[in-house]
């Protein structure tokens, strides 16, 4: 595990390249296609959001972008390293170098304070405990809660706790900010809130992939590519804001 | 709370183990504080071979084989260094008066040095001196059984007893010893070796001794002793061949056996529940993993989504066993200590509390928690990360 965290990347060089990417899955005898052959190119500084009901193969889409699973076949470029074959220890290592989750659930620890929970990633790349306080701060201060660096997930908001979880994405500079339905389980304020956050880290020149089914919130994208029956609907194209 | 109830398996263990070793050990002490009274560094040299080719084996102790000189010469420190001291008997079974009642008891002539050897002490007065014996003086130690049957009472000193018509001043009687076998240590009558043997003695035979003690200088080189002696008692009889020899070098040691097959049984009652008490906890400490690695699927699966190698996360889980089985031994410690220290006053048993079983609990039940944490923890690094994050 490289304590060095991103390099910086090539910007004419896409950072998420997938070719021909097809998934199935096995469930007993029954073979399911969950991805049918997808390419696509996302470069750095893109606001992309991929759509599609549910059961149309986003959710598995979101999971080979997160290098949380591994394609059946094409391959899977994600910032010039090509981890369509990595190991367990390898992906792990790829995910946490070059990307930063948001989940629908927050999931923050509950026993960890907020900067606690936005060092955690920093700890798995064996960044020094002085360095890593300093940047999860730093993160902290970022999404406005600097303030509550102390205060447990349980103390918090909804929107307050998705900001944490956006802290604990962009901590390691990661080459993109994967989120999973950011907004699903938050209030309408709470949503403009995280979704104004997501529009500022933009601004900055993040790279951000948003995966949801919510056509208002996929409006906010620069790019937006429609799932269905594991293909994107005609051929790929993204819909160019 | 859960916790503390999965650690209840290795607390208990832990707490029977230290019992087991401060029992063990304090029944070791015992037993050798109670062989050292009687002597467990003590050589008995009797008349006789115990392995005669002949067949003819001599009545054991009835030969006539053994003499003072022999026990002069095992008092040097030049022949039997690792002896520290020599005492022979010469015995008589004789009926000791006082006014109308009289007592037949063995009458023991001896050294100033038996009741060193013997590891006897004196109620009241005083073992007879070198002048006594040199000067083979009338007077008698009796044991405090001897003293009660002809007196009624210990405190003696100063009465005299007639034996064959002479008569004896009673200047000691020993303090209570017991019996060894079926012979009281305290039904006896001690006088000067020279005092038997010039007004006592009618065997014919004024040189021969029924019986030479020899303590050692521990019971390390009780053996290292016995080897001297041998040597030298058959150079004084002029016996080239172990198998050809007059006398019988015994140990006491029907005690030691009957005592250490009593400890062992001891141990090995207690070691089963030990270990049984332990193998329970292991497996509970197995079972609260592996619900905790059910329970957490989703932590398990945030940090892998953030990072955290399979290597990493099996780690996790196994010190966090390895903290349970930690925290279980430490209270079994505690609560084992507080047991050793409660017990003997209850049950009148010795318990010695060893600091290095102490610390060899502790590690073992650590290794305990490492060893039953193997499974969970390897469950939990293979959680899948996918799985693990959709758990809800």
């Amino acid at each position: 595990m490289t304590p060095t965290i991103t390099a910086a990347l090539d910007p004419d060089a896409p950072v998420i390249e997938l070719t021909a990417a097809r998934k199935t899955y096995l469930t007993g005898d029954i073979e399911f296609e969950a991805l049918r052959g997808i390419d696509c190119q996302i470069y750095p500084g893109e606001y992309v959001a991929i759509v599609g009901p549910s059961g149309s193969g986003k959710s598995t889409l979101m999971n080979i972008l997160g290098c949380l699973d591994v394609l059946t076949s094409g391959s899977y470029v994600l910032a010039g390293e090509d981890v369509s074959h990595m190991n367990e220890d390898a992906l792990a290592s790829a995910r946490n170098r070059r990307i930063g989750f948001v989940f629908q659930q927050f999931h923050l620890l509950p026993s960890l304070t907020a900067v606690g929970n936005v060092e955690l990633p920093l700890v798995y790349a064996g960044v020094a405990p002085g360095e890593r306080r300093e940047r999860a701060l730093a993160a902290l201060d970022r999404v406005g809660l600097a303030d509550k660096a102390r205060n447990h997930p349980g103390q918090l908001s909804g929107g307050q706790q998705q900001r944490v979880a956006i802290a604990r994405a962009l901590v390691t500079e990661p080459a993109i900010v994967l989120a999973d339905e950011p907004t699903g389980n938050l209030d309408s304020r709470s949503t403009a809130d995280v979704l104004g956050m997501l529009d500022d880290l933009h601004g900055e020149g993040a790279t951000i992939v948003l995966i949801t089914h919510e056509g208002d919130v996929a409006a906010r994208a620069q790019t937006v590519y429609n799932v269905t029956d594991g293909q994107f609907v005609g051929e790929g194209m993204g819909i160019a804001k | 709370m859960r916790s503390l109830l999965t650690m209840l398996g290795i607390v208990v263990g832990i707490a029977s183990v230290v019992l087991t070793v401060g029992l063990g050990l304090g029944t070791q002490k015992d037993v050798s504080d109670q062989i050292a009274s009687l002597g467990s560094d003590l050589l008995i040299v009797s008349p006789g071979s115990s392995t005669d080719d002949s067949g003819m084996r001599g009545g054991f102790g009835s030969a006539e084989t053994l003499t003072l000189s022999d026990a002069d010469a095992l008092a040097s420190d030049v022949a039997v260094p690792d002896a520290v001291g020599v005492a022979a008997e010469k015995t008589a079974d004789l009926s000791l008066e006082y006014g109308e009642s009289n007592w037949t008891t063995t009458v023991t002539g001896t050294s100033t040095s038996w009741t060193d050897v013997r590891s006897r002490e004196l109620m009241y007065g005083d073992f007879f001196t070198e002048d006594d014996e040199s000067s083979a003086a009338h007077v008698i130690v009796l044991g405090s059984e001897t003293a009660t049957e002809l007196f009624g009472s210990t405190a003696v000193v100063g009465q005299d007893v007639t034996i064959d018509g002479d008569t004896f001043e009673i200047v000691g009687v020993l303090a209570e010893a017991g019996s060894s076998g079926d012979t009281s240590l305290d039904d006896i009558a001690v006088v000067p070796m020279n005092t038997m043997v010039e007004t006592l003695d009618d065997s014919g035979n004024s040189e021969s001794v029924q019986t030479i003690y020899i303590k050692a200088a521990s019971s390390d080189v009780l053996s290292a002793a016995s080897q001297e002696a041998q040597t030298l008692l058959l150079n004084m009889h002029g016996i080239s061949s172990v198998d050809d020899a007059d006398f019988t070098i015994d140990v006491q040691d029907s005690l030691i056996d009957a005592a250490t097959s009593v400890y062992e049984q001891l141990t090995i009652l207690l070691t089963g529940i030990a270990a049984l008490a332990l193998l329970v906890g292991g497996i509970g400490v197995m079972n609260i993993m592996l619900v905790s690695v059910t329970e957490r699927t989703r932590e398990i699966g945030l940090r892998k989504a953030l990072g955290a190698a399979p290597a990493t996360i099996r780690n996790q889980f196994l010190i966090e066993a390895m903290i349970l089985g930690l925290s279980g031994g430490a209270i079994g410690v505690i609560i084992g200590v507080g047991l050793a220290l409660a017990l003997p006053s209850v049950l009148g048993s010795t318990i010695v509390i060893s600091g290095l079983a102490l610390i060899v609990s502790v590690v073992v039940a650590v290794g305990i928690g490492a060893v039953f944490g193997v499974y969970p923890a390897a469950r939990a690094a293979k959680l899948a990360p996918i799985d693990a994050l959709r758990d809800q």
